[in-house]
């Protein structure tokens, strides 16, 4: 019987004091706040995006959208068949059944790309869905840029989210203890965590905002070089989707790595700041010889 | 070591369940109350295009130019939207007869006020431009349009100090209510009334401007959504203020929830 805790939840026989590893002070203020400001952001960026999205359920590339050309590349409709109605995906030319979810969905069945629980308002809004996606943009933008300055300035940044060699030279062995639920509690990220963080804060988030920009027909006069180098406005908002799919991963392996991890320590570190470490080696071959 | 690894799996996949089902519990009718215009939340949420109006405004130079794209980039005929064939009987009669008795009035807080007809605007200097239609739903389009600068036309009338926007006045019945017929309107603010590129377009593809795109005459907005640049105009009235009119937000769709400066 010689369990060693990953995450300090588990009781065992042992002594707790040789078996826990100590509470550190992981997370600080700034961090907490502004996870849970994205975070909430992002639900209702994500939420009124598919509303916005279902008013003109396509994607394309280049300037403009090809109604009398081709140059989509998604598109979600629905048909009217003799089995009734059917929805369907069409991805680069390919075809799919998406029937209950995307296309058509719904008691009766609707013609609705997206699903009414994947939209706010959960009925066709786009007024509304612009009013809300347009606020949390800029909760999400005015928290990110003061982020991303006293980050690099304090930092923070650096230390904490940028992968270093020796980050690198672990990913290997990283991969590998991910692969087999193995996780180590430290008060430093390990390089997956340090290459899903970064890529999220200093790649994803910054692409969604500009591409975002891109689609406004304002901010184009301001910056015409945007929809330029972003490969036209349609290119754009087909990469600001592609972005909310990449964001929609993270955040799904996010939760799992946390309920694999240890919820409880992983949701203290990131409400107070607390977090247990891993016991040291030596308080562990303690724990043994006990 | 076996053991820990059977607690991490086994919490693993009851974590992944949990996951799993939260994400399909979505559900997101708890936020439809926002859509009713008297919403206090929807009040808060709207201050977020204001500042949106602002600061556009305040980073983009007054007269920074939509991109303007080459004859190449023409590669379809521009797609109506809104109201393609007005049922109007006095816009019928004014079709049949090729627009021959249709005039432009420019009313309002005007020292001159005008009534043109489309001779008169087509006799005075033009610009053309090809730039890319934004449409609030998400689509774009490239067209060439040939106009009349706003501007000029303002000049002509001239502008009293009051005058704060521009309404746009339409012959096409947009919504028909109880309360009677709503023909289309909207507003721009004097900013992008001046804009170079802000026309009163009668041509389009080199064409004249076809019914579906607003014949005889629309308005283009370079530096805004498509639903700011009203078609089917026949009356241009200088304002200090639309909060009498509509709903009081300055246009159709405004008074429809969507925002005013349809700059994104």
């Amino acid at each position: 019987m010689d369990t060693i805790s990953t995450s300090g939840q588990e009781i065992s026989a042992h002594p707790p004091v040789k078996r826990r590893g100590e509470l550190i002070y992981r997370q600080s203020a700034w961090t907490r706040a502004t996870h849970w400001i994205w975070a909430a952001s992002l639900f209702f960026l994500l939420l009124t995006g598919l509303q916005i999205f279902n008013s003109h359920p396509a994607l394309y590339i280049g300037d403009q959208s090809g109604f009398e050309f081709e140059n989509h590349i998604l598109k979600i409709g629905a048909l009217n068949t003799p089995d009734g109605q059917r929805g369907y995906t069409e991805i680069l030319g390919r075809r799919f059944d998406t029937t209950g979810v995307l296309g058509s969905s719904g008691e009766p069945p609707r013609p609705k790309a997206f699903p009414s629980w994947a939209t706010i308002p959960s009925f066709h809004d786009l007024g509304t869905g612009r009013v809300i996606h347009f606020f949390f943009a800029w909760i999400l933008v005015g928290t990110l840029v003061v982020w991303l300055l006293a980050s690099i300035l304090n930092g923070h940044a650096w230390r904490d989210l940028v992968p270093k060699p020796r980050d690198v030279r672990n990913l290997p062995r990283d991969v590998v203890d991910h692969l087999k639920l193995n996780f180590h509690h430290a008060r430093d990220y390990n390089v997956l965590q340090k290459l899903a963080y970064a890529g999220v804060l200093f790649v994803l988030l910054p692409l969604m905002i500009a591409t975002g920009l891109a689609m406004s027909p304002t901010a184009n006069a301001m910056m015409p070089w945007l929809p330029e180098v972003l490969g036209g406005r349609q290119t754009a908002r087909t990469i600001h989707f592609i972005v909310m799919l990449l964001l929609v991963g993270f955040f799904i392996v996010h939760m799992l790595m946390i309920l694999a991890a240890g919820p409880l320590n992983e949701l203290r570190s990131i409400i107070t700041g607390w977090y247990r470490v891993d016991p040291a080696p030596a308080d562990i071959s303690d724990g043994r010889q006990s | 070591m076996t053991k820990r690894f059977e607690i991490n799996r086994r919490r693993f996949l009851t974590g992944a369940s949990i996951a799993a089902g939260g994400m399909v519990l979505g559900g997101c009718d708890a936020f439809d109350s926002v859509s009713s215009s008297d919403s206090a939340v929807r009040a808060v949420l709207e201050k977020g295009n204001d500042l949106t109006y602002r600061v556009q405004r305040l980073l983009t130079k007054r007269n920074a130019l939509a991109q303007e794209f080459t004859q190449a980039d023409i590669r379809q005929p521009q797609r109506p939207n809104g109201i393609t064939n007005p049922e109007d009987e006095s816009y019928k009669s004014l079709l049949a007869n090729n627009f021959r008795d249709w005039r432009l009035e420019v009313v309002g807080l005007v020292e001159k006020p005008l009534s043109l007809s489309l001779a008169d605007l087509q006799a005075m200097p033009s610009r053309t431009q090809i730039t890319r239609h934004d449409c609030v739903e998400g689509w774009s389009c490239i067209a060439k349009w040939t106009g009349t600068p706003l501007g000029l036309v303002l000049d002509q009338a001239v502008v009293k100090p009051q005058a704060r926007y521009v309404m746009f006045h339409c012959m096409d019945t947009i919504e028909r209510g109880l309360a009677g017929n709503i023909l289309y309107y909207g507003t721009i603010d004097l900013i992008d009334a001046h804009h170079p590129q802000t026309i009163l377009a009668y041509g389009m593809n080199d064409m004249a401007l076809p019914v579906a795109n607003g014949a005889p005459l629309r308005v283009r907005v370079e530096r805004q959504l498509g639903y700011k640049q009203p078609k089917f105009v026949n009356t241009i009235e200088l304002i200090d203020d639309f909060a009498k009119i509509g709903r009081g937000k300055g246009g159709y769709w405004e008074d429809n929830g969507y925002d005013w400066y349809g700059g994104i």
